[in-house]
């Protein structure tokens, strides 16, 4: 191994083709995988920021809130079942945001919230023409004081403060009271004018130990099946295109982690052939084929890691200049991942030169 | 106790239905101090009696012992280590590892498994290259040394194990005429000072009045 190492010190260029070869794979893995998590962080933002472990919707909206409706006499049932502490109400209007002196439009999710999702302070507190704004509208030229023109009646409301991971549907959280959200939806959508204190979905807190399968059963019972009571993350899954989103991304990633695979063993078998020679001599002065093999191994994995680093490197300063249309979230455990997956996929590749080592004659070194 | 002994070796390859023989019965004793000159044509089983003494080869029949080791029925995991430990080569063509400087290239034979320390190890590599007049060569790579310089390095690796026996094969086949005599002026200096025994191959007559005892062998068959 000590030989691998002190080769890949004094012959780095030796290694360039392959490490190429990576950075450049390492970039299109960090691209996807970014692409994947921005467009999953900003799908999902205003269901996983919810303070409950549970979202209630009325069993006929097919798991989405903008189709769903709970009116307060089904909250007061879902309020009832054993194992609920709290519940509040969501609402959410999907709309246009006109900032002041501007024409372009910036997309929304107006948001009616009664408990304070995780990024608000717990005593927040919103006049009817006020709004917390999601810090991902920063990037199209929201900022705090802003007064904006929202949806279809111009409604102005101003932003007081910043929420963060609250989006929804790829439209910037924007959480307002739950009056200003019923006008702004009926101005927008006349079709979902709705009477006062009915929401689209409840979040549902639970009493300390309460299993949430459990209640979530019980909420459906009480409310005689008038209600679709999800986990969080069945919430999250349940979103239309999110599994197959994951699903799509998930396989082009592991395509491409075969293919970085594929470029280590055939760069690893033709170094293996063009080292025959010297290798027959180091196993004809003692060295065994797991010694030699085990320099293989530890090159082909050095020349993934640091080609994920210079790769991670790159990926980095291409973020700084991709426009804020293109939703790329650079996520630790996406990285972590990625890099374990190139390392395991190029320790792998090289193990395809294992039996060529093995076959390596030490008697042919003396002719 | 001789450095080596071959009892009634014999070595057989089979070329489709044809057994062609390397090495015929080859009886061999070479003292513990004695070198040894090997001679024969191409192709006469020099190499192969070379290889099977340094267990790079196993015997087809016959025994091998090597320092007291009888390493005819040796296992491949066994000869590695017997190879490691106990004797010595040196290459035609040097071989020396080409990103290693000279200190590095005697230090590999400890850096796979030898008991020496690290820093033992290091002071024997210098030790040696000193000896070898190439003290200031130690941190040389071998593209930065002249031949005969390389072929002292492969001579100082041979021995850094302390080998009972020194496998040395064509040592002066790349060198000219004096460079060779030069080194196998220094491979005699170097292998009995030690007290080790050595048994070079050699084509060229010339070299042979360097050893103690020259041995030439035709179609595998050993005439004293």
């Amino acid at each position: 191994m000590k030989l691998g190492l002190v080769e890949l010190r004094r012959k780095p260029l030796r290694f360039a083709i392959a490490g190429s070869s990576l950075v450049l794979l390492s970039v299109l893995l960090l691209f996807l995988g970014g692409l994947l998590d921005g467009l999953f962080i900003g799908s999902t933002g205003l269901l996983r920021s919810q303070p409950g472990e549970l979202v209630v919707y009325s069993s006929d909206a097919k798991d989405s809130l903008i189709r769903s409706r709970i009116d307060p006499e089904v909250r007061a049932k879902v309020e009832a079942v054993p194992g609920v502490s709290a519940t509040g109400g969501i609402g959410v209007a999907l709309v246009g945001g006109q900032l002041p002196d501007k024409t372009d439009l910036v997309n929304l999710s107006v948001t009616a919230f009664q408990l304070p999702v995780s990024s608000m302070p717990s005593d927040v507190s919103l006049a009817p023409d006020q709004a917390l704004a999601d810090r991902s509208l920063q990037a199209f030229g929201v900022d705090v004081g802003d007064t904006l023109l929202v949806g279809s009646a111009k409604t102005p409301i101003t932003v007081t403060g910043w929420v963060s991971d609250t989006d929804y549907l790829q439209q910037g959280g924007f959480f307002v009271q739950p009056d200003t959200w019923r006008e702004v939806l009926a101005d927008s959508r006349p079709d979902s004018n709705l009477p006062p204190d009915t929401f689209q979905g409840l979040t549902v807190k639970l009493d300390s130990g309460a299993d949430a399968t459990t209640v979530a059963d019980a909420i459906d019972a009480a409310t005689g099946g008038a209600t679709s009571t999800l986990t969080k993350s069945e919430a999250v899954q349940a979103l239309p295109g999110i599994k197959e989103q994951n699903s799509t991304f998930s396989a082009i990633i592991y395509v491409t982690l075969f293919v970085a695979g594929l470029v280590v063993a055939l760069f690893f078998a033709l170094l293996t052939l063009e080292r025959i020679g010297l290798y027959s001599v180091l196993k004809a002065i003692g060295a065994s084929s797991r010694q030699i093999f085990g320099g293989v191994v530890i090159q082909a994995v050095i020349v993934a890691l640091v080609s994920f680093v210079i790769g991670g490197v790159l990926m980095w300063l291409l973020t700084l200049v991709l426009p804020a249309e293109i939703p790329v979230a650079m996520e630790p455990a996406r990285a972590v991942q990625i890099a374990v997956g190139l390392v395991v996929m190029s320790a792998l590749g090289a193990a395809v030169s294992l039996r060529r080592v093995v076959r390596v004659d030490p008697a042919s070194a003396i002719g | 106790m001789a450095a080596l002994e071959l009892s009634s070796v014999r070595k057989t390859y089979t070329s489709g239905d044809a057994e062609i023989v390397a090495l015929d019965h080859a009886t061999l004793e070479v003292g513990d101090d004695e070198i040894l000159a090997l001679v024969g044509p191409s192709g006469s089983g020099k190499t192969t009696l070379l290889s099977i003494s340094g267990g790079l080869l196993t015997p087809s029949e016959g025994t091998v012992v090597v320092g007291g080791q009888d390493i005819s029925t040796y296992s491949a995991k066994q000869l590695t280590a017997f190879r490691r430990d106990s004797v010595g080569f040196v290459f035609q063509a040097v071989n020396l590892v080409p990103f290693l400087t000279a200190r590095e290239n005697l230090m590999i034979v400890n850096d796979f498994g030898s008991s020496r320390s690290h820093k033992d190890a290091k002071a024997r590599a210098e030790k040696l290259l000193d000896e070898l007049g190439l003290s200031h060569r130690v941190d040389n790579l071998p593209g930065q040394m002249s031949g005969g310089e390389r072929q002292r390095v492969a001579i100082g690796r041979a021995l850094m194990n302390e080998p009972a026996l020194v496998l040395i094969d064509e040592p002066t086949s790349a060198l000219d005429t004096k460079l060779g005599e030069q080194v196998m002026e220094l491979i005699v200096s170097e292998v009995k000072s030690r007290d080790t025994a050595a048994v070079i191959v050699t084509h060229d007559q010339r070299m042979t009045r360097y050893a103690d005892r020259t041995v030439t062998i035709t179609d595998g068959v050993l005439a004293a």
